[in-house]
């Protein structure tokens, strides 16, 4: 067999929609700076029926290697198949570290992989690097937000990370670049699935779309109430941009779910962003990606949404919706 | 008869409910346990299933000493039986590890489940690991974020919504599903029944040792994840500090910014300044 002496970092290729595949994309992109660290190769795996598309793209965005398995058998997801693959190759093969995007498949696939490897798993990661030591580490929210936590896992193999779509950015792709590509059979005896798929189908309920939003503007809990939290409609339709909002707001009904921002919701990238009346914690914070220009309203200085600000009012955030609202618009020209 | 087993968690409630609006900050004394929501909606649809078949419903937890509460809550709700693990040996534990000990708990007390419901993730944490890796553990046919079950003899059938695909998934028992909130919204807990199950025992409580758990075995086969360091996250940018009433505020911050904003946006706020009120 095969098997690589040099140090292998893998990315779990997970395909099956749009998100899912920037997720991976930008995984590798994150795996190519930590092998330059720790002088390893990263290592896509791709698995399924005519995947040809995907060995190219992954190729194009930073993989060294392709482990590939083509076939029929593999036409849809499959917990438990893909489980039986991977334990197999990474028995075979001692991967350094296996990267998972929290997509709603990664998140019921990795728990299962890592516990099969007997290894530990970090959720929801928001930063990756390696340690003098030369370990992953692991940097994830802890305590309600504000604080983060240094993870490692010491002794056991592959070190294993689940991390949300949207974290990382990917790399251009280059489609002039080599990996080598391995194409596996399937492995002769593939386990049969006991969970049996009896139907699927892709959802038609219309996805909001504020991620490609220019302009947002983000209400938290100090908008006060459902009411002072609607006019933010308000001020979204003068600039043209969308609403977003954050979880307590969102448990309170005062938004639908697909205004979340943060890791359990949106990713955003706005050009401005106004927020009202949020403190900041990390949860909602690792939705703004980019924003270019942050305009936050709190009567709290010391909010971590007004230091991360451009632009940090000090008021009541009613109050200064309302206003601006009415000065936007006195000056608006179309 | 169907043997049914539910894991509860207790969670702190502070990521979200009690925070003070004179200083916005959030009342860690009035951080009081609850359970965690997720888990409610398990129970709930072990509730449903209990009323439709005749069915045995154990809950189990673990977690300090205060984490009954939630077991006696489920006791009040119609749950008919309760454990709980506690062990300072235990505390700190990963998802890796505490998947081990309900596994250790499960077999011990009861070895002839048909489901195990779990809540999808927990409000303080929210790995959503502990569920796949109990059905890792046990060696079972599982499926997460399930909305909807149904039980045909032996044969369970969910409906959940992944990834944007929605899928329905038949497999037997003995399984393990993690439910979402979608679904299953959970009854209301009849003050006379929570009375009544706070004063009773009829918890089970076991510690460590009783699941064949020591401090050298834990070390070996428990977490595998080690905190090295928790820390501050640095956020303070360069930045404009704004004060005063909304009307002067506002009327800075948009003469300020007057052309940074009409690019975003693509009309026109310029030249007009505060000449008129
Ligand atoms: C696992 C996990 C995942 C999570 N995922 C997300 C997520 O995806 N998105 C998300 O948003 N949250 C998420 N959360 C919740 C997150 O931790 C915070 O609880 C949440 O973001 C806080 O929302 P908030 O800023 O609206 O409320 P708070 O934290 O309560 O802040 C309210 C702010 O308003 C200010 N304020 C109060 N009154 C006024 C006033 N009159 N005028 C001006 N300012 C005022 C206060 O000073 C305070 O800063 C998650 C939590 C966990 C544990
Ligand atoms: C901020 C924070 C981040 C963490 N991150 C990680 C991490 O990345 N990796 C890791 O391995 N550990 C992590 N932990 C430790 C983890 O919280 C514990 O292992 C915990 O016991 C279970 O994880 P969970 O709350 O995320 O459960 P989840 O997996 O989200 O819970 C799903 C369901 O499992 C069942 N369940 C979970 N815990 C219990 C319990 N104690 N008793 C009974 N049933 C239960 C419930 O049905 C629950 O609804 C973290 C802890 C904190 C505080």
């Amino acid at each position: 067999m095969m098997k690589s002496k040099k140090k292998s970092i893998w990315v779990f290729g997970d395909y099956r929609n749009y998100y899912q595949n920037r997720v991976t994309l930008q995984l590798l992109s994150k795996a190519v700076d930590l092998a330059q660290t720790i002088k390893a190769e990263v290592c896509a795996l791709v698995f399924g029926h005519e995947i040809d598309e995907w060995i190219m793209e992954y190729t194009a965005h930073g993989a060294d290697r392709i482990l590939a398995i083509d076939d029929p058998a593999l036409k849809s997801y499959s917990t438990e198949k893909y489980l039986a693959i991977i334990e197999n190759l990474a028995k075979e093969r001692d991967p350094e570290i296996i990267l998972i995007g929290a997509t709603d498949f990664g998140r019921e696939f990795a728990p299962r992989l890592a516990k099969r490897l007997k290894t530990g798993l970090s959720a929801d990661c928001v930063g990756l690097d390696i340690t003098d030591d030369g370990l992953l580490l692991q940097i994830a929210p802890s305590f309600g937000g504000n604080m983060l936590a240094e993870i490692v896992t010491e002794l056991h193999r592959p070190q294993m990370v689940t991390v949300r779509p949207g974290t990382f950015k990917e790399i251009p792709h280059n489609y002039t670049r080599k990996a080598l590509v391995e194409r596996l059979p399937l492995m002769k005896k593939l386990p049969k699935s006991r969970v049996r798929l009896i139907e699927y189908e892709r959802s038609v309920e219309k996805e909001h779309t504020i991620e490609n939003a220019s302009v947002i503007v983000c209400g938290g809990r100090g908008m006060g109430n459902r009411d002072k939290f609607k006019k933010l409609h308000d001020l979204a339709r003068l600039l043209g941009g969308d609403v977003g909002a954050t979880r307590p707001v969102v448990y309170s009904g005062w938004a639908d779910h697909g205004a979340l921002v943060g890791q359990a919701g949106k990713h955003i990238k706005p050009k401005i962003l106004f927020s009202f009346g949020i403190s900041g914690a990390i949860q909602h914070t690792a939705g703004l990606g980019e924003a270019d220009f942050i305009i936050a309203i709190n009567k709290n200085p010391q909010a971590t949404m007004m230091k991360m600000a451009d632009v940090a009012i000090i008021a009541d955030a009613s109050d200064v919706l309302k206003t601006l609202i009415k000065e936007l618009k006195k000056r608006i020209r179309e | 008869m169907l043997n049914l087993v539910v894991c509860l968690k207790q969670v702190p409630m502070v990521t979200e409910l009690p925070w003070d609006a004179k200083t916005g900050t959030l009342r860690r004394d009035l951080a009081a346990g609850m359970m965690n929501p997720a888990c409610k909606h398990a129970l709930e649809a072990a509730l449903q299933i209990k009323e439709k078949f005749s069915a045995h419903i154990t809950v189990i937890t673990m977690g300090p000493p205060a984490a009954e509460e939630v077991l006696r809550e489920a006791l009040a709700l119609g749950a008919d039986r309760a454990i709980l693990i506690c062990d300072k040996l235990l505390a700190g534990a990963d998802t890796y590890a505490t998947s081990l000990v309900l596994t250790a708990a499960i077999k011990k007390e009861c070895p002839k489940f048909d489901l195990i419901l779990c809540g999808a993730y927990t409000a303080d944490s929210e790995t959503a690991q502990v569920g796949p890796q109990l059905a890792e553990e046990l060696d079972l046919p599982a499926a997460a974020y399930v909305e909807k079950l149904e039980i045909h003899g032996r044969t369970l059938r969910v409906r959940r919504m992944v990834d944007n695909f929605r899928e329905t998934l038949e497999m037997e028992f003995p399984a393990l599903v993690t439910v979402s909130m979608e679904n299953y919204r959970p009854r209301y807990t009849e003050l006379m029944g929570l009375e009544n199950a706070f004063g009773g025992d009829g918890v089970i409580v076991l510690g460590a040792a009783a699941l064949g758990i020591n401090a050298s075995l834990f070390k070996n086969k428990g977490s595998r994840t080690k905190v090295r360091k928790v820390f501050l996250r640095k956020t303070q940018k360069e930045n404009v500090i704004l004060q005063g009433t909304a009307s002067a505020v506002v009327t800075e911050f948009l003469n300020k910014y007057q052309r940074k904003i009409s690019t975003a946006i693509g009309k026109s706020i310029e030249g007009k300044l505060n000449d008129e009120e």
